[in-house]
């Protein structure tokens, strides 16, 4: 779509959870202010609005992002995923679940954008991605164990202001771990960090 | 919010066209920063060309065993490809020791470069600044500035940089490359960002409208012992209020080649001339180390709340050096 430089609004399509939507909209609409108020998508949460809590985030093309400083006129083409969306059908998504079985959470506000960032993290980490806390960024060197410590770096962009971290960091250790168990994408990547998660669990829980 | 318009560009010299037909028009990147800026109102552009589109996504080895970095590559991208890893670790290091993991997937390594300080008067528009408004006067000297400049600063700003990507790329030398209506250009990192004096509201030598196209690193092999460090005032996902990357080639026990640039200090990545020299040819331990970090640091000219940085900085150095000798000199 090529709306004319003058125009100041376009129509759009937005790829979201699999399904096409179409709606007219202005160019200073975000991602998150589409999701929530034009597509009432609302489980995606608008914490500070400036990306510096994480509440908002979704993933686009499979990564994560902040969907507070992602404009919706630029995500046209891309494929969305929002906590809407992890699930399949009835059966929870195993991070969801993790969440729920350990208590990941206490209000809940920040648990979408958990979730979704935590989703990203197990992906990243089996794609071999090294973090800040990595000790050796080379290659060579390997995946990291998924510590806590690794955990706590990798999902540093999601603030919970009730603290539920200690459980956050369980329950993104042991989906982790099962994902590696079930041979899903992120765990044909990384039979290293099946066992490393349910060390970090454990570890974690200690 | 002032309402604009959204184009995406497809091909290089299309952008570069739009930005040159308005200047009220801004190159749309990754938005981590500029759609941020747009919310409080300190950026008011009429025309966002989004360029995320355009060809410039790859990472290429270069003729002469370098790297040559696409401006629209993100800083996760960055991180994490191989060769940045092995060749360029402190590179690696100062992405991932940046913003979010959310943050680093949207930011492209152009938007990162072209990234605005995260000084509170620069953001805060009740407030006057220099760099937002020329003229209007800098509140940071006597008010507000336990994080800012103790190196390379006026009266007339004393903001700093927030990259850690940039630190690392002035340790090591790096080439930006651009496109103008003028036609291409490339300006060393080192001459990018320009001195502060009475304009801290001119940045970089980018002409007008430019676009970034490309950051090139040279051969390095120096750069395979290199390290990035910075230090923050929680754990992660903070701007430093230090840092230093660092390569040292040591040789029969003397420093053969060194690589040092500063990080949070001063107006631009600040690369450490002085200390280098002192370094060069000198006995890799700790003592010349902390004499390299004092050569540098006797031009710091701290505020009355930022002092620590200078002693910050000297151990920061010290301890990255010494780290980088694998030796300990305590």
């Amino acid at each position: 779509m090529a709306p004319a430089p003058s125009s100041t609004s376009s129509a759009i399509t937005l790829n979201i959870n699999g399904e096409k939507h179409h709606l007219p909209i202005d160019h200073r609409t975000t991602l998150l202010d589409a999701l929530r108020e034009r597509l009432d998508l609302t489980g995606t949460k608008k914490g500070c609005d400036q990306g510096q809590c994480g509440a908002c985030t979704v993933l686009v093309d499979q990564r994560r992002v902040v969907s507070c400083l992602s404009l919706a006129v630029a995500a046209e083409g891309r494929e969305i995923t929002t906590i809407e969306g992890v699930a399949d059908a009835d059966e929870l998504h195993p991070v969801q679940q993790a969440f729920l079985d350990l208590d990941g959470y206490q209000c809940g506000y920040c648990t979408p954008g958990q979730v979704c960032s935590a989703i990203a993290v197990i992906e990243e980490h089996a794609a071999g991605w090294p973090s800040a806390v990595t000790d050796d960024p080379a290659p060579e060197a390997g995946p990291p164990p998924l510590t806590p410590e690794e955990i706590r770096e990798r999902m540093s962009g999601n603030l919970c202001r009730c603290g539920a971290y200690v459980s956050i960091v369980q329950a993104v250790a042991r989906a982790a771990g099962e994902y590696a168990a079930e041979g899903s994408t992120a765990g044909k990547h990384a039979a290293e960090g099946h066992a490393a998660g349910k060390d970090a669990a454990e570890e974690a829980a200690a | 919010m002032r309402e604009f318009g959204y184009q995406r560009a497809h091909d290089i010299t299309g952008a570069v066209t739009l930005l040159a037909a308005d200047p009220d028009a801004r190159y749309l990147g990754g938005g981590t920063n500029l759609v941020d800026l747009m919310k409080t109102g300190v950026e008011r552009p009429a025309l966002l060309v989004d360029v995320r589109e355009l060809p410039l996504d790859r990472i290429e080895p270069t003729a002469d065993g370098g790297l040559r970095i696409g401006a629209t590559v993100t800083n996760s991208d960055l991180a994490v490809h191989p060769e940045v890893r092995r060749h360029y670790p402190a590179l690696t290091q100062a992405l991932l020791a940046g913003a979010s993991g959310q943050l680093r997937n949207m930011a492209t390594v152009g938007g990162n470069l072209l990234q605005r300080t995260r000084c509170g008067y620069f953001t805060d528009l009740s407030q006057p600044c220099n760099k937002r408004a020329p003229g209007s006067g800098c509140p940071a000297v006597a008010g507000e500035h336990h994080n800012h400049a103790v190196l390379g600063a006026s009266d007339h700003c004393v903001a700093v940089h927030p990259s850690d990507m940039g630190v690392a790329l002035t340790a090591l030398d790096a080439v930006v490359s651009y496109e103008s209506a003028d036609g291409p250009g490339e300006v060393p990192i080192t001459d990018f960002y320009l001195p502060v004096g009475d304009t801290p509201h001119r940045e970089t030598a980018l002409p007008p409208g430019a676009l970034i196209t490309h950051v090139t690193l040279p051969a390095a092999p120096v750069a395979a012992r290199s390290r990035y460090r910075k230090v923050r005032e929680r754990a992660s996902y903070a701007f430093a209020i230090g840092s230093v990357a660092a390569a040292l080639a040591i040789e029969d026990g003397r420093v053969r080649e060194a690589r040092l640039a500063l990080g949070a200090v001063a107006s631009r990545p600040w690369r450490a001339r002085a200390a280098e020299a002192v370094l060069t040819g000198a006995p890799a331990d700790g003592a010349t180390f902390a004499a390299a970090a004092d050569a540098e640091l006797a031009a710091a000219r701290p505020l009355p709340h930022n002092g620590y940085k200078v002693t910050l900085m000297r151990n920061l150095v010290v301890s990255v050096l010494t780290e980088l000798a694998g030796e300990d000199t305590r």
